[in-house]
């Protein structure tokens, strides 16, 4: 027993080694539902005020860029709007009352990354501004990611860069629709799949959100076909997506909000569960 | 030991900053993320108790994570160098020199720092970039960002030695 411990005392450094490993590994396991509960994240109030305060000095350099963002976008929403009216002019106004599913919350990107393996994006928006997890983030490009984490004043998300997340997205021109996931190499595609064959695909096709996750509105931009390939024994496409928004150079986004979101939880868990109709 | 303790908890600072707030931020061509704190590690007293080493590095490498959003990667990297340090400083030492407590640059003469980092900079990021994919599969292209992200991590921890941390 004595020499036991003799051993055990001699060879310390070995053993607080693998303690100290086990513990990082236990760290990188259970990160995923750690990333609910814990506050060791970039939302928390000391690192994400540190990123807030920094990103409130360097968002300075973008302006220029973000300025034409914004004011293209402005020209969009201001072409719609101008069609509205002229639809409405020499209709019936009938008076009916404010339902809208999604809300958009604006919010500033205070930390991003592209190089990583899982890439995540902290907001500086939080629990007291409407934000709850699983809420969509867009930019005026398209779509950014998904949040996942809130606290009070700060919350952050999991970006479609980031394998451990898809995206339900159909092509615009015919409906199809498949699961969009980024393989971890490229920063600006990543891959659908789950698209039949006999589909007609063209470069450049459009590819829009699905409308069928309750997180995004049906038809938010997520990118456009940058190369397809029929892979030998397989019924579906592989499809390289070329992603709209620049994940660079992210810096205001919106949070869309879902008002009905639990309603179609409670209708999704009767229908399940079989109690719907009884 | 009070100014030791200042030093190196101002190292500690320095370089988790430097590391979140710069090269963290750094998007070059998608493959380079250099990771400058190991200099900490580097820089630990040679004759530390090894405990402190390796719960220094456990501390340093939890700080990065928690900013990066990478729970657990950095910190496995960071014991694992920890404890191979005294292996790669046998390795790379003549048994006839003398060496100073501080590996520092200017202590320890521009072949040896070079070669310790150089070694030191290309396991932690081999251990860093492998458990961040967690699978063999594109083996060459995480060696790829292994070996850019290293050429680059190498040259700024040198380059440091002339400006801080000096002794």
């Amino acid at each position: 027993m004595r020499s036991l411990f003799r051993l055990l005392i001699k060879n310390y450094p070995f053993l607080l080694f693998l303690v100290l490993e086990v513990i990082s590994v236990v760290f990188i396991v259970n990160y995923n539902s750690f990333q609910r509960a814990s506050f060791l994240n970039s939302s928390n109030a000391v690192t994400a005020g540190i990123y807030n305060s920094y990103s409130g000095v360097v968002q300075y350099f973008r302006l220029a860029r973000v300025n034409a963002e914004l004011s293209e976008e402005n020209a969009r929403l201001l072409n719609m709007l101008e069609n509205y009216q002229n639809a409405f002019s020499d209709s019936i106004r009938i008076a009916h009352k404010q339902d809208s599913a999604f809300q958009y919350i604006p919010a500033r990107v205070i930390n991003n990354s592209v190089n990583k393996q899982q890439n995540y994006i902290t907001l500086n928006k939080g629990r007291k501004d409407g934000i709850k997890p699983d809420q969509g983030i867009v930019s005026p490009n398209g779509i950014v990611g998904i949040v996942t984490n809130v606290s009070e004043s700060y919350s952050m998300g999991l970006s479609v860069l980031n394998p451990r997340w898809s995206v339900s997205a159909k092509l615009q021109k015919s409906g199809f629709y498949g699961s969009l996931v980024w393989d971890g190499e490229d920063y600006q595609r990543a891959q659908l799949s789950e698209i039949p064959f006999h589909v007609n695909l063209q470069l450049g096709d459009t590819i829009v959100t699905s409308g069928y996750s309750s997180v995004f509105p049906e038809g938010i931009l997520i990118g456009t076909i940058d190369a397809f390939d029929r892979p030998e024994g397989e019924n579906y496409y592989t499809i390289s997506v070329l992603l709209s928004a620049d994940f660079k150079s992210i810096t205001y986004v919106e949070v869309i909000g879902n008002n009905r979101i639990e309603e179609l939880r409670t209708l999704k868990s009767e229908t399940e569960n079989g109690t719907a109709g009884n | 030991m009070g100014r030791l303790a200042i030093k190196y908890f101002s190292m500690f600072v320095v370089l988790v900053a430097v590391q979140v707030l710069v090269f963290n931020q750094i998007q070059f061509s998608g493959y380079i993320n250099p990771y400058v704190y190991v200099l900490f590690i580097m820089l630990l007293p040679l004759n530390a108790p090894r405990y402190a080493v390796l719960l220094l590095s456990f501390l340093i490498g939890l700080a990065v994570d928690v900013f990066s959003n990478s729970l657990g990667i950095h910190t496995f990297a960071a014991v694992f160098i920890a404890y191979v340090r005294p292996l790669v400083i046998r390795v790379i030492t003549n048994r006839e020199e003398e060496l100073n407590d501080y590996p520092g640059l200017a202590r320890t003469g521009p072949i040896w720092f070079i070669s310790y980092t150089s070694i030191m900079v290309v396991l932690h990021h081999f251990v860093l970039f492998y458990i961040e994919v967690f699978t063999f599969s594109g083996f060459f292209t995480t060696l790829y960002r292994v070996f850019l992200s290293s050429i680059f991590s190498i040259f700024v921890i040198v380059l440091s030695q002339f400006i801080i941390f000096r002794d």
